[in-house]
């Protein structure tokens, strides 16, 4: 392969599925074998939650649009749909960052118990790398407003293939910790 | 207007110790060269900070009823010796080599990411900057280098020790990630177009394979050393069995990084040995696909032999007969290596260097250290000798006689081709000497403590029959290894103020990097010799007798 910024995200996040995995099967332990029972899933609001899963998914989809105006030299359209992924993934993390507020007004928090450990642990690693996507996103986007017109095979490459990554992981973490409690 | 242009990053001049002017540089170069020869240095500081808590540990248990050390700091002493000698003495070393050889071997001028690679390691030594730190912070982490809950939990320390251990493995397995992902870029993306894959040298095989094992194995661990920080600095309930957390749970995440940890170690010592027995056999290795196979089947076997170091937590009969299996069937592909490497010597010129006597140990003590691990894996021997000197001269004879052996060959085998200079044999071989017999005297003798029933970890014990003259003969071994370090820092000393007179090829070796002056300048090759088969410098030099050709 030549193009050494995809392949070493595509081992980056190789290594970061393992992460991911540990901090899930954290939750899923403690809900399936241990003695208590889950105190976090029956205040948490999966309609919502999903609402905001759409848009994070959206994003994904804005981004391969952008990719590929980019690809044909549209740049117009390339920054159109960059700044929708960057709206997209904020409207996401908005959409979380209330969700923690409102958990902690019904006392639900991080030294509750072992649920409010697992899941703010969980939801909380995800939201930081949705935030890192989105300055990575924000850099690009900007580079090309700015003097340096100028945006590297090796950035965008790395930067889409982040950004898929962090929507797939979300999708395992909206299923085992706000689907499986319903089932 | 160009919006989309791939930017050569190495057309530029990279920063560099040979660009750049004054101290500095040193922090700013990205030369993997020079970053090669950094983690080494920074392995060998570490080396010696973790000998003298070894040596400390010695001094205590010479007597029974001693009290040189108090209880408290024993603690923090075997701690920090063991995390320090895996993170900051075996790890760093085994990348340093690697970072320091794979683009020569392969005929790169550089790393894929040269940034990384110096991010890579300065992560990894500010993680022990830190974690040495707690020293100074009020008391070293104190609950062992695998640092079991509760034991490691706020209600049971009494000092921050275990936060600065928790940090700081975090930062160097960052570092560590950053090191593998680059060796795996550089393998695949910058070859020379004559090598393919099955030509690489054993040495850069070994990495790349361990590079994957790295990638996957340090996140769980950093996964748990995530969550136990979360429960020591926000109240959260991970690893506390009292408020419904399990510690048990932590021991899973802690052994499945740890067990494939053990082969991080050893694969890239099995590189090295695959390097050096041929050269100094005078024959190709014998078997080259097979080493190779077996490296990936050693990877994968890896991540299902974890619970082998939880026999006595009281899993389930099935889980335990598993992970049995398992463990002895990870013997066989490690086991049939060392056939490989004694077939290399068999019938061979064998020139007994210093770099080849290194060689020779590691495949007796290492063998023996296999031995003694595959009767861990009979789990009622886990129950009978776990947590006794048995298990500590187990995976000493694993880390220093496997991994450590593995290191000194290729530093001495490697040294005239980092520094122009020749490590004088003599004291090279005092050194092999007391430090091998050094060794065995004392690790082989803690397996017959261990069976006698002396337990790990004990700051003192009483004056029970044949543990006061085992452990003193343990010590006088102890104090030999150490003799022999000494001699070996001299000879570094000694070497390094001498000019500079190896040539490119002072052992007569066949791969790429020493087709390059000693040491190489700071852009490798101005031209890559053509390569058709394993070994381009034998080609060259015999071309009437070349190898099979294989592209």
């Amino acid at each position: 392969m030549k193009n050494k910024g995809k392949l070493i995200m595509l081992i980056f996040i190789f290594s970061e599925t393992f992460f991911f995995i540990a901090l899930i099967i954290a939750y899923v332990y403690y809900r399936n074998f241990s003695d208590t029972t889950d105190t976090v899933a029956k205040s948490l609001d999966a309609v919502r939650a999903g609402i905001f899963t759409l848009f994070l998914i959206a994003s994904s989809g804005t981004l391969i649009l952008s990719k590929k105006a980019l690809q044909k030299k549209n740049y117009k359209i390339f920054k159109l749909f960059m700044g929708l992924t960057i709206v997209l993934g904020s409207v996401f993390t908005f959409g979380q960052i209330t969700e923690y507020i409102g958990l902690y007004q019904k006392q639900i928090t991080l030294s509750q118990d072992i649920f409010g450990s697992s899941f703010f642990t969980l939801t909380g690693f995800h939201g930081l790398h949705v935030i890192l996507g989105l300055i990575a996103l924000a850099i690009l986007f900007f580079l090309s407003f700015g003097k340096m017109k100028t945006v590297t095979i090796a950035g965008i490459d790395g930067v889409d293939v982040y950004w898929h990554f962090v929507d797939v992981v979300w999708l395992f973490v909206f299923y085992f910790v706000y689907i499986t409690p319903l089932l | 207007m160009s919006l989309y242009i791939d930017i050569p990053e190495d057309k530029e001049q990279l920063p560099s110790l040979k660009t750049g002017q004054g101290k500095l540089a040193w922090m700013a170069s990205v030369d993997h060269k020079q970053l090669g020869i950094m983690y080494l240095w920074l392995a060998l500081v570490f080396f010696v900070i973790g000998g003298l808590e070894a040596m400390m540990i010695r001094a205590q248990l010479a007597l029974p009823n001693n009290d040189l050390i108090s209880p408290e700091l024993y603690n923090q002493i075997f701690t920090m010796h063991g995390t320090t000698m895996i993170f900051l003495v075996l790890m760093p070393a085994s990348i340093g080599l690697g970072t320091y050889l794979i683009p020569l071997m392969i005929g790169a001028n550089e790393m894929a990411f040269p940034r990384l690679n110096a991010f890579s390691f300065w992560m990894t030594c500010l993680g022990g900057m830190l974690l040495y730190f707690s020293f100074f912070a009020g008391g070293a982490p104190d609950a062992g280098w695998f640092n079991y809950a509760p034991l490691s939990e706020n209600n049971y320390s009494s000092t921050q020790g275990v936060d600065y251990f928790l940090v700081g493995l975090i930062l160097t397995g960052i570092g560590s990630i950053g090191a593998a992902l680059n060796f795996i870029t550089t393998v695949l993306t910058l070859r020379s177009p004559d090598i393919k894959l099955n030509m690489l040298p054993l040495f850069v095989w070994m990495i790349f394979v361990n590079a994957f094992l790295m990638l996957a194995a340090f996140p769980l661990l950093n996964a748990g050393l995530f969550m136990m920080l979360i429960d020591r600095q926000f109240d959260a309930h991970f690893f506390l069995a009292s408020t419904g957390g399990s510690a048990i749970l932590w021991q899973h995440f802690f052994w499945a990084f740890g067990h494939p940890e053990v082969y991080i170690i050893a694969l890239p010592a099995f590189g090295i040995i695959s390097e050096v027995i041929p050269v100094f056999s005078r024959k190709p290795i014998y078997g080259y696909k097979f080493v190779a196979a077996s490296s990936i089947a050693i990877a994968l076997l890896s991540y299902s032999v974890w619970a082998h170091h939880m026999f006595t937590v009281g899993l389930s009969n099935t889980v335990n007969a598993f992970f049995a299996i398992s463990s002895m069937l990870i013997g066989i592909p490690t086991g049939l290596k060392i056939i490989n490497w004694i077939g290399t010597m068999h019938k061979g010129s064998i020139r007994l260097t210093t770099p080849m006597l290194w060689a020779m140990a590691f495949l007796i003590c290492f063998t023996f250290g296999g031995l003694t691990g595959i009767s861990f894996a009979i789990v009622p021997i886990t129950w009978q000798l776990t947590d006794t000197y048995y298990l500590v001269a187990h995976f000493h004879y694993v880390f220093l006689g496997g991994s450590l052996f593995g290191l000194f060959a290729g530093i001495y085998y490697w040294f005239p081709k980092m520094s122009g200079r020749m490590l004088c044999s003599k004291l090279g071989k005092w050194h092999f000497w007391l430090f091998v017999l050094g060794f065995n005297l004392t690790f082989f003798l803690q397996h017959v403590l261990g069976v006698l029933g002396m337990p790990r970890r004990i700051f003192t014990y009483p004056d029970l029959p044949y543990w006061k003259v085992l452990n003193m003969l343990a010590t006088l071994g102890a104090v030999m290894m150490f003799v022999g370090m000494a001699i070996f820092f001299w000879n570094i000393y000694k070497t390094l103020k001498k000019p500079r007179t190896v040539g490119e090829n002072p052992w007569d070796a066949w791969t790429l990097e020493w087709a390059t002056p000693s040491p190489p300048e700071l852009k490798n090759f101005d031209e890559i010799p053509r390569v058709h088969s394993r070994r381009p410098l034998w080609d060259i030099n015999n071309p009437d007798n070349p190898d099979k050709k294989l592209n």
